[in-house]
């Protein structure tokens, strides 16, 4: 039988020298006349070790990387086809601690399959979600979901099934489901890595939703910055729907799903689901006000689910598997797995998906090994460009929703980003300031002036002018911000902003650390 | 590159899609992949076939960073500038390619700053002409360039 050596497809890998891996493996072996299949799989997550080559033996995978394709030659030469020594194995890749500490759920399959492969799926538990569900009431699939205690994993942490049943509960001829995968947030990738490397779980996901309120067209936003993924949505929307997983009539049961890919035009503020939804009707991507929600009244005023890709794709295993059963991982109200996403400053980045209630030291040391620069590690912005930049005194919080909101501080989609000790607090926090000035959709006055207005105050904050002052400026206006805005765009931004303010004063040229208590009450997150 | 380009092919985009829900976004990215810009002479077409007003198809090109009404430049180079780049050196891989550019062609090459490539955990990253590059250091930079065929 033929050797399957796999060879990763994810942007990560392909951005790191994985096709000319993958070529150089095809040349090697046909010059050796070997009889070897090359598997384009997702990535294992170890995003450090790609491109990450695995070879399967018969004890298990074992694991090579990172591989370059000048490594290729030497590596047939150590026999590494049938799992042999080489400076770069690393040995079962199952047993790999990385991989071993984690819980894998949502990203079950991800790196182990072959991502366009409905064979792949099918033997890895693919589609018992779906068989399940459309064996089930609407509001009991509605119903499961609630008790999962699953809540959205793009950062609001709305609860998945309360959402599903104002939409299964508003009466219309036509219902959407939207996928939100427009993950603009620095410091996150988990979408992207699941729609390359495990697309079938999205549109399984997806399928359910649609049977459990009674929707029959869906679609999925995708930012343009993700070609990769866009490619194999498309591919496997065709697999899915030839295979009659998709369409007029999903598995014979009279029920249809339509699900199309959407590109996205460069905007992060379309991350913000009303925004989104105004981007898919053809619009500028402008912030609606809320109510309605979309829920009454979404795309196309409709109602409509609209969900994370990471929200969508943890629906099959609950309904595989069965509420109860994700719901025991996690903690208090935080319930299942959140793919954490280690990035920045780190020296073994890459995606960690453990259940609620682990530490950030623990993500940063016992998974990331600590900084890559090897310099001390000084602050962690969790939860992308307007989420709070932690010092280590809060370190060893649980990554807990509710943990997070009394450290004033958020989860959102999981990201972490690891700054050494040469990083500037207040230059990050200009930074904040600028990003939401070039992002703003311009709605609200708080968030299109304020952050023209937090650029300049930071400037002269960082010029040391008249500080004392520009720094009751600047809070004032984030109070502004925080509280006046329209969505998490402007209304979030004092998270970095203030964070930074608060926990590293020196940066700011303020010698004693003047602290200001911040409200807990007003600085939460937007549903 | 000319300014001209093929209207009958204009055309026949818009009439594949014009009939599909939300269809603005869809016809403008085809017709930048087709010409590479939004001719700007498109727009009033495309507000006709749509039934919208020449304003709100403007507005929508210019809102989104993605669209573009020039042609594009021989070579686009986007570099990650946001946070998890940035703990990686990425203000430092800018300087080093504003130097690098400076003095080429006008027309050769556009630098571009991105907001997230999603590839934070082998920072920073670059974009080339829609091929990913990770954990860019000034010297694979100047690879990258030469790779490209221009003089370094």
């Amino acid at each position: 039988m033929s050797i399957r050596i796999f060879v990763p497809r994810d942007s990560v890998a392909l951005a790191l020298g994985a096709e000319d891996v993958a070529q150089a493996i095809r040349n090697e072996a046909k010059r050796r006349k070997l009889d070897i299949t090359v598997v384009r799989n997702g990535s294992r997550g170890m995003l450090w070790l790609e491109p990450l080559v695995e070879v399967h033996t018969e004890k298990g995978r074992v694991a090579y990387g990172p591989v370059g394709p000048e490594d290729v030659a030497a590596l047939f030469d150590a026999e590494f086809h049938h799992g042999g020594q080489h400076a770069l194995c690393l040995g079962l890749t199952e047993e790999l601690a990385y991989l071993k500490k984690q819980e894998r759920l949502t990203f079950a399959r991800v790196g182990i399959t072959d991502p366009l492969s409905l064979e792949d799926y099918l033997a890895h538990d693919g589609f018992q979600g779906l068989s399940n569900a459309l064996a089930m009431q609407d509001a009991a699939i509605v119903q499961q979901v609630t008790d999962s205690g699953l809540r959205g994993r793009g950062g609001a942490a709305f609860p998945a099934g309360i959402k599903w049943k104002t939409v299964l509960n508003t009466p219309a001829a036509q219902k959407y489901i939207v996928c939100n995968a427009d993950e603009g947030d620095s410091g996150t990738f988990s979408d992207r890595m699941l729609m390359e490397g495990d697309p079938f779980v999205l549109i399984e996901g997806m399928t359910i939703a649609a049977l459990a309120v009674g929707a029959n067209r869906g679609y999925i936003y995708v930012r343009s910055e993700y070609p990769h993924a866009i490619a194999v949505l498309n591919e496997a929307i065709a697999v899915a729907r030839a295979a009659g997983y998709l369409g007029p009539d999903i598995l014979n049961s009279g029920k249809r799903f339509e699900l199309e890919v959407r590109k996205a035009a460069g905007s992060y503020v379309c991350g913000e689901e009303t925004a989104l939804l105004e981007s898919l009707e053809g619009k500028r991507g402008i912030v609606r006000a809320k109510p309605p929600l979309p829920a009454i009244a979404g795309l196309f005023g409709r109602p409509t689910v609209i969900n994370n890709v990471i929200s969508l794709a943890s629906v099959p295993i609950i309904l595989a598997k069965g509420a109860a059963f994700y719901k025991d991982y996690g903690m208090g109200r935080s319930r299942g797995t959140l793919p954490f996403q280690l990035a920045g400053n780190i020296r073994q980045g890459g995606l960690i998906e453990k259940a609620f209630g682990v530490t950030l030291r623990e993500l940063l040391y016992d998974f990331g090994g600590g900084s890559a620069s090897g310099r001390p590690i000084k602050a962690v912005q969790v939860g992308g460009p307007l989420g709070a930049y932690l010092p280590e005194s809060q370190w060893d919080t649980p990554l807990d929703y509710e943990a997070y909101t009394a450290l004033w501080a958020v989860l959102g989609h999981g990201g972490i980003v690891v700054h050494d000790d040469r990083a500037d607090l207040a230059k990050l926090a200009r930074y904040a300031m600028k990003f939401c000035a070039i992002e703003s959709c311009g709605k609200c006055t708080p968030c299109r002036i304020g952050a023209t207005r937090g650029v300049e105050v930071m400037d002269k904050i960082i010029a040391g002018q008249d500080s004392p002052a520009q720094i009751e400026l600047l809070r004032d206006l984030c109070d502004t911000m925080l509280n006046g805005s329209m969505c998490a765009m402007g209304g979030m931004t004092p998270y970095p902003v203030l964070s930074a303010l608060n926990h590293f004063p020196h940066d700011f040229g303020i010698k004693e650390s003047g602290r200001v208590k911040t409200d807990s009450a007003t600085g939460g997150q937007h549903a | 590159m000319s300014l001209d380009y093929d209207h009958q092919q204009l055309d026949f985009i818009i009439a594949a899609q014009q009939n599909r829900p939300g269809a603005l976004l869809p016809i403008l990215h085809d017709i930048q992949d087709a010409f590479g810009y939004i001719p700007p002479d498109s727009v009033a077409r495309i507000a006709s076939a749509l039934n919208l007003s020449r304003a709100e198809v403007h507005g929508v090109i210019t809102y989104y960073h993605h669209f573009r009404t020039t042609p594009p430049a021989g070579h686009t180079i986007q570099i990650c500038c946001a946070e998890a780049c940035q703990s990686m050196g990425a203000e430092r891989l800018v300087e080093h390619a504003e130097q690098r550019i400076a003095g080429r062609k006008p027309g050769e090459y556009s630098l571009q700053p991105v907001y997230c490539l999603g590839l934070c955990a082998t920072s920073p990253a670059v974009m080339i002409d829609e091929k990913l590059h990770a954990r860019v250091t000034p010297e694979k930079f100047d690879a990258l360039l030469k790779n490209l065929g221009g003089k370094s």
